[in-house]
């Protein structure tokens, strides 16, 4: 699995979760819910979120597909696959194991 | 999304990006849906080209996006460039063709296995030894009798299989009016089995085929013969062929893939061994010995009792040769068997065309090193214009490996059509060589097949070229300084020097393939200018047989039946052509032990001197009343070398058989030099003999061949050949022309091979000259564009013509120069291995070195006056204005 680094790490994960909370979202979807759930306190950026969606499809985390909309115009929504299930796992818990490190060096110190 | 996806958006890359843009638009559309400001959510987005070159990096391979633009690219950049883009790709093509050609003739002929079972495990058996001159050699060819023993002494351990030389014999399918040629093999029985062979019709021979000498009268036609002769006519099964005095049954057709075990020639006919006439005897080696070994059996211990077999078999013959002289037999019986692998067959080509083959390879190589760096140095100058775009390239963030991909593939792509010329070049080329191996009636026959070996060479040989003409420019074109070369450039020296170094390389290669072309035109001259001693021209021959014998006086009959057809001058006989056969003997002068140096003898008619030219130099010509034993003509070598130079005529020498038989022969003339048998040889001695030969008992032997000599009176003498056979026929049908060719054919083989060479290697020498100078001519060409400005102030300052010329040229000629004498030092090094296909030619000799060096001086004269002219022709009014 290719290892990525914190930053992009968490929004994939982000975008992970907020999938396998609801399947068949497109972007824009994708970013409000990530801002209301956080209360306002995460923004995904559209220059981050989109690379980061056709990456995550390209390597099977995720899988794409059109969707008619109204007048002849499509909108393309996303859904997990089941190597995203597991990369959610993942990631999670990575997510636990780096976080619980952080809080524990910040009460020490 | 798989693999093959991201593949096949690479080529619908405006699809890609179309939907890229879609999504975005639905983006924004459902943003300003849910109230947001439009101004501020299309900012959000940034710059959306940016955005979608980063999604779709994504969803497509890279590199193959790259590749495919950078194909795009480098074919405009090639047709932009169209003249020298052509240039480069022909004389590339003309290269790797040519390179082609020769490895389709060398693996045809030594590399290719013979389509037969175990062919790895197929090994010839060989006597390496001194032969009658006490050169070391190798002799392939056995007795039937020995190898009947030595098969014996193998069982179990290998299968000795037996194959003839093939040869090329009259036969006919009607009456011997209606002769045509074919190419006869006999093998043994066991051959077809051995060689997993099946039959395409009707059967193959068998063991049983191998039992009784005369009583197999059978005959398997090869299936290329099929087609060829008889357009697979299923029919042809059970039809009677007649070979020699023999009829034989067409009893199957051989499988497509098999020609027979010598390649170069295609057998049409195989007979069993039973069925040749020499099969019984102990002193006539007629056939090759195979060996199809079995991978468990070590060869040594095998080669070793083989040769004890053999050396016993020859001891016991040589027993009885009191005639032969001591040193002679023990000559003969030095010989020490070898056992050598032979998966792709044995043939007399291979002997005689192995070190022919291997300099035309060194010929075509060099050519192609030479087109090879031409093509270097044109990218050099080209890389040198297109410096800016390079430089660019780097700072606009362009990798190091981007730049050497992008002119490696412009160079693929030059290497791939010049390949794709040159294969179609290949395609003719070769046969085309080929079929100058032989005389041009019965041209060698190689089975040039174009399968995955051809394939795999010519893909390597692309990719080599690709890297040798295309890999220094790349790194260089990579390596750019920006800096430097944004601001104006200063780094033309470096460049030029490597053009310079390669200018020194196409000199050497060049001056290389010139010495050699200049040895082997040399050669081919000595060989035909050699004096014959007779006149070849309108000299027409019949081979004719009289199964039962006919006496001379019936023999000389036919000779003046046939003088009286129109055109005919005169007919004269001989047991065969000059040039044609052999026969020879050891001589005793005054009753001595037999001399160590054979003599080699002829039968001849009166007046057959006459017919052939031949200069009496004292004494007389045969009558019809002489003999053999009796009188004797011989020639001036043979005086030298038995009588020491002394007046032989009036006295006597003797003919000594191995077997201790002695003829006595009184010398009634002395004939000038002739050729005997090889143009190659030394002259040898010979003693010309009546063809009246008297037995033992004195009773005439009536001669069972011999060939009428037909001097005809300067018409086509090919022409006359079917009236002389048909009258011969119909005037004692006891005579059969079997082969009727011209003295001139005769002659013309034995400077067939030295011919082609000469030819090919002039053919590569002329393109090698041109190269070069094409290549000069560019170099100095791009040195002047270069340096214009320079040239322009020297101008315009006071410079002469002259200084100019100087200028201009004199680093180029000193390169030259330095390249030449490292040819001449390659030509020195390179001549001990070519010595043994030259004839009359010392490769150190000073006038095959100074006439190359001056023919590529003068070459690179010629391709610098362009140059000269139009740096002398530079205006420095214009050219400094112009900048």
């Amino acid at each position: 699995m290719k290892k990525t680094d914190a930053l992009q790490g968490s929004l994939d994960l982000l975008v992970l979760k907020v999938l396998s909370r609801q399947p068949k979202l497109h972007g824009y979807a994708i970013m409000t819910a990530i801002k209301q759930i956080s209360g306002d306190v995460l923004n995904a950026e559209v220059g981050s979120l989109y690379p980061a969606l056709h990456r995550m499809e390209e390597t099977g985390w995720i899988r794409a597909e059109w969707a008619p909309k109204d007048a002849g115009r499509r909108t393309r929504l996303y859904q997990l696959t089941a190597a995203g299930k597991k990369q959610l796992a993942a990631e999670v818990a990575r997510w636990h194991t780096v976080s619980s490190a952080i809080n524990r060096v910040l009460q020490e110190a | 999304m798989s693999l093959w996806s991201r593949i096949t958006y690479v080529f619908r890359g405006d699809r890609l990006n179309h939907e890229i843009d879609e999504e975005f638009v639905a983006h924004m559309e459902e943003a300003i849906a849910a109230g947001e400001d439009p101004i501020e959510v299309r900012r959000t987005f940034g710059s959306p080209l940016r955005l979608r070159e980063q999604s779709r990096d994504a969803r497509i391979v890279g590199w193959l996006d790259n590749l495919c633009a950078d194909l795009v690219f480098g074919w405009r950049q090639l047709l932009k460039r169209k003249v020298p883009t052509v240039a480069a790709i022909l004389s590339l093509a003309l290269a790797i063709g040519a390179c082609t050609s020769a490895f389709r003739i060398i693996d045809a002929l030594f590399l290719r296995p013979l389509p037969v079972a175990h062919a790895d495990q197929l090994n010839v058996l060989a006597r390496q030894g001194p032969d009658d001159h006490g050169v070391p050699r190798s002799f392939d060819d056995f007795a039937y009798p020995n190898f009947a023993r030595m098969r014996a002494a193998a069982q179990g351990q290998a299968e000795l299989i037996a194959a003839s030389f093939t040869y090329r014999t009259d036969l006919t399918y009607a009456t011997d009016n209606e002769m045509e040629k074919g190419y006869v093999q006999y093998v043994s029985g066991t051959m077809f089995p051995i060689f997993g062979l099946r039959p395409t019709l009707g059967r193959l021979f068998t063991t049983e085929d191998d039992i009784t000498p005369g009583a197999h009268p059978y005959a398997v036609i090869s299936y290329n013969y099929w087609t060829r002769r008889f357009a697979n006519d299923p029919q042809i099964l059970g039809r009677a062929v007649h070979i020699g005095s023999k009829m034989f049954q067409i009893i199957g057709i051989g499988p497509k893939s098999f020609t027979g075990t010598e390649p170069g020639i295609v057998t049409d006919i195989f007979l069993p061994t039973m069925m040749n006439p020499d099969v019984r005897r102990t002193d006539n080696s007629w056939l090759r010995i195979f060996a199809v070994i079995n991978p468990a059996v070590p060869h040594e211990p095998l080669r070793a009792k083989l040769d004890a077999v053999s050396l016993n078999y020859e001891s016991e013959r040589t027993k009885g040769f009191v005639g032969m002289s001591r040193h002679n037999i023990e000559m003969s019986l030095q010989k020490k068997m070898v056992i050598e692998p032979a998966a792709s067959g044995v043939s007399r080509l291979q002997g005689d065309y192995r070190r022919a083959l291997v300099w035309l390879a060194v010929l075509v190589a060099l050519v192609l090193l030479i087109a090879c760096a031409n093509v270097a140095n044109l990218m050099t100058a080209q890389a040198a214009s297109r410096a800016r775009e390079m430089a660019l390239r780097v700072s606009i963030g362009a990798g190091r490996s981007r730049l050497v991909q992008l002119v490696l593939i412009e160079n693929a792509m030059l290497a791939l059509f010049s390949a794709a010329l040159g294969t179609i070049f290949a395609w003719w080329a070769a046969p085309f060589v080929v079929s100058r191996i032989n005389p041009p009636d019965h041209p060698a026959h190689l089975i040039l097949s174009a399968d995955w070996r051809v394939l795999a060479f010519g893909s390597l040989l692309t990719l080599v070229v690709t890297l040798l003409f295309g890999l220094a420019p790349a790194l260089r074109a990579s390596a750019i300084q920006p800096v430097t070369a944004l601001k104006g450039g200063n780094e033309p020296q470096s460049k030029r020097r490597s053009m310079y170094a390669l200018i020194a390389a196409q000199a050497a290669f060049c001056f290389v393939v010139l010495f050699l072309a200049g040895l082997f035109v040399a050669t081919f001259r000595h060989l035909s200018n050699q004096p014959l001693g007779f006149d070849a021209k309108d000299l027409l021959l019949l081979e004719t047989a009289t199964p039962h014998g006919q006496s001379p006086e019936s023999w000389s009959q036919m000779a003046d039946t046939l003088r009286v057809i129109p055109g005919v001058k005169d007919v004269a006989i001989a047991s065969w052509p000059l040039l044609a056969g052999g026969w020879t003997g050891s001589i005793s002068v005054n009753a001595a032990p037999p001399t160590d140096t054979w003599s080699y003898f002829l039968s001849i008619s009166p007046g057959w001197l006459n017919t052939m030219k031949m200069r009496l130099i004292e004494g007389r010509d045969f009558t019809s009343t002489d003999s053999f034993p009796g009188e004797a003509i011989v020639n001036q070598a043979f005086v030298k070398h038995y009588f020491k130079g002394a007046n032989p005529i009036g006295r006597t020498f003797e003919k000594v058989n191995p077997l201790g038989d002695r003829k006595l022969c009184l010398v009634v003339g002395i004939v000038a030099d002739a050729a005997y048998s090889n143009l190659h040889d030394p002259v040898l001695p010979v003693a010309y003999v009546p063809v009246r030969h008297l037995n033992a008992d004195g009773t005439i032997n009536p001669p069972e061949s011999g060939t009428f000599v037909v001097r005809t009176s300067g018409i086509d003498a090919i022409a006359l050949a079917p009236m002389l056979r048909r009258l011969a026929g119909q005037s004692n049908p006891a005579y059969r022309v079997r082969n009727v060719l011209t003295q001139q054919e005769l002659v013309d083989n034995q400077t067939v091979r030295e011919r082609l060479l000469a030819l090919l290697a002039l053919f590569f020498a002329i393109v090698a000259l041109l190269l070069a100078a094409i290549g000069l001519y560019g170099v100095l060409s791009y040195s002047v564009l270069q340096r214009e400005r320079e040239i322009g102030i020297r101008i315009a300052v006071g410079a002469r013509i002259g200084s100019i010329a100087r200028l201009v040229t004199a680093q180029i000629f000193v390169t030259v120069s330095i390249g030449a004498a490292a040819g001449v030092a390659f030509g020195i090094l390179s001549v001990r291995y070519v010595q043994a296909l030259l004839f009359g030619v010392k490769g150190t000799d000073p006038s095959m070195l100074i006439a190359p060096t001056l023919v590529l001086l003068a070459a690179a004269l010629l391709a610098a006056l362009p140059a000269v002219l139009r740096a002398a022709r530079i205006d420095p009014s214009i050219m400094l204005r112009a900048d």
